[in-house]
């Protein structure tokens, strides 16, 4: 602190933002100088919920280090447990049936739209808009109620698992699924009804934040966030993963680079899960839901990496085997981290007040940042 | 004038999208049928929790007071936690000859993180989810549990 202190000028104010704060994410904390109210550096101060998840996964075998992983980004949990799936898969050379496919990806949109329509409650809170909030929680609730039926678990499902998903869909599944739908359909046009068309809520978010193609890819930013500078990173299309290469749906892009380009993508992209959704949930083919695996996992000596896009970017396994049962090194690649190095450029001569704006269309997840 | 005109435009169309928000949330406030808050605890009697609800692990009693547990460790190995520990003993069948059997499946609920992977593990479904949330107690030594019934032996037949 006192070293940050004497390289400010004279006149600045040094203050701290979180790790409590109410307004920040979990626990964050922002170390953030000011002139007048003026931003001229932030700093996010991070490891207040490292739980060194990493480290925990070398110890546990290829069937229990799933579960860890839920509580990176527990708000895509079921596309972490995927991804984790996918690299085992990769080293054990497991043909997933089709069956799981098609599940597994109608559960990823599922979380996809849920956990877009947290963020969209939680940054409409965060400018300053509560009632938001309520909406976008009514229609997640029916969501978590879908998973909780058929996964056991409205959070941390655990559903995933190396050769396929862990039961078979509930019977009331398919039913619920086209039922929220419909109810959906309407809501999302309320969405917009509500915040989007708000005058006040666009002139808070245009131009705000910028953040331009280039230094997107030059911070590693991933998903929405840089989808919105117009960069083309969505890895369902770049490197389609089970079904996604099958399926009729676009690559949302806006060329603003500000808050409100990254609150339209994600405004769109909530639509394109909608058209996913659709496109599955009457053409699950039958079989097995899972595939015959041995009861102890051995992946080969080697190195494998697998990657899934989650609801804020890319998220990477990349796991090294000795041949044991348990990995030698686990490292995953959370899109949180990479897209929050570059909130320091774009809060860069912004007002106090906007930074709560553009972090809000960041959505950052603590611990998926910290692991 | 095209100045004003733009102006007057700009004011006009952000009254016009505050009210059209404003008229959405006068319907749902003047439309109380939508309210779908959940009124816990008082809904106790009519809450049910989905059959695959996971709230804690429990060994599944036939009416005889027996059990399918063998004892064979399937699940303490496939727990990541630590949450389960099974003691095994020697029993003496009718021929003379010793058998391993369960003794006790300790089963410590402080660490289970409701990951499902015991259930899967199990061989003979002797363990099950239960539908039970409510896990709070005054002392952390409760939730130290001891799933197989006093008294209770494995089921005929089970291997």
């Amino acid at each position: 602190m006192i070293e940050e202190l004497s390289t400010t000028e004279q006149g600045d104010l040094v203050i701290n933002v979180g790790p409590q704060h109410p307004s920040t994410h979990g626990v964050l904390h922002l170390v953030i100088t000011l002139n007048g109210e003026t931003i001229k550096k932030v700093e996010p101060h991070l490891g207040y919920i490292h739980r060194s998840i990493e480290k925990m996964c070398e110890s546990l075998s290829y069937r229990q280090f799933i579960y860890v992983t839920s509580r990176m980004d527990y708000l895509s949990s079921h596309i972490n447990n995927h991804g984790c799936a996918l690299c085992v898969e990769k080293g054990l050379q497991i043909e997933v049936p089709p069956r799981a496919k098609v599940i597994r990806v109608l559960m990823d949109e599922l979380t996809r739209l849920a956990s877009h329509q947290l963020w969209w409650g939680a940054m409409a809170m965060d400018v300053g808009a509560l009632t938001p909030f309520f909406h976008a929680f009514r229609e997640r609730e029916a969501i978590n109620d879908i998973m909780e039926e058929t996964c056991g678990a409205r959070l941390t499902m655990n559903y995933m698992v190396p050769g396929g998903v862990m039961a078979d869909i509930h019977p009331n599944f398919q039913r619920k699924v086209k039922e929220f739908l419909s109810f959906f359909h309407t809501k999302i046009d309320e969405y917009d009804e509500l915040v989007t068309d708000n005058v006040i809520f666009k002139n808070r978010m245009a131009g705000v934040g910028h953040l331009s193609p280039e230094d997107a890819i030059s911070y590693g930013c991933t998903g929405p966030t840089a989808r919105g500078s117009g960069v083309s990173c969505d890895i369902r299309k770049l490197y389609p993963y089970e079904v996604y290469g099958d399926l009729q749906f676009e690559e949302i892009s806006e060329k603003g680079g500000d808050c409100f380009a990254r609150y339209l993508v994600r405004m769109q992209e909530m639509r394109q899960s909608i058209k996913i959704i659709e496109q599955l949930i009457d053409n699950i083919p039958g079989g097995e839901h899972l595939a015959k695996t041995k009861a102890v996992l051995k992946l080969p000596k080697g190195e494998f990496y697998s990657r899934v896009e989650t609801a804020r970017g890319e998220f990477g396994v990349y796991i090294i085997s000795e041949g044991g049962t348990t990995p030698y090194r686990i490292k995953f690649r959370s899109p949180g981290f990479s897209n929050l190095s570059a909130l320091d450029h774009m809060a860069k001569g912004h007002k106090i007040g906007d930074l709560v704006a553009i972090m809000g269309t960041l959505d950052l997840v603590i611990p998926d940042i910290d692991r | 004038m095209a100045f004003l005109t733009t102006y007057l435009k700009d004011v006009l169309g952000g009254v016009r999208s505050l009210l059209k928000g404003m008229k959405l949330t006068g319907y749902y406030f003047t439309h109380h049928k939508e309210i779908i808050t959940q009124q816990y605890p008082d809904n106790k009697a009519e809450l049910k929790l989905p059959e695959r609800f996971r709230g804690e692990v429990i060994m599944l009693h036939d009416e005889k007071n027996e059990h399918a547990c063998t004892g064979c460790t399937a699940c303490e190995l496939a727990c990541p936690n630590g949450t389960i520990k099974i003691i095994t003993k020697f029993d003496v069948t009718p021929e003379g000859k010793k058998k391993k059997a369960l003794d006790t499946f300790i089963y410590h609920l402080e660490l289970c993180t409701m990951c499902n992977l015991c259930i899967e593990a199990c061989p003979t479904d002797a363990i099950k989810m239960a539908q039970n949330f409510e896990h709070s107690v005054y002392d952390r030594s409760k939730l130290t549990k001891k799933l197989n019934n006093p008294g209770s032996k494995i089921r005929e037949g089970v291997e």
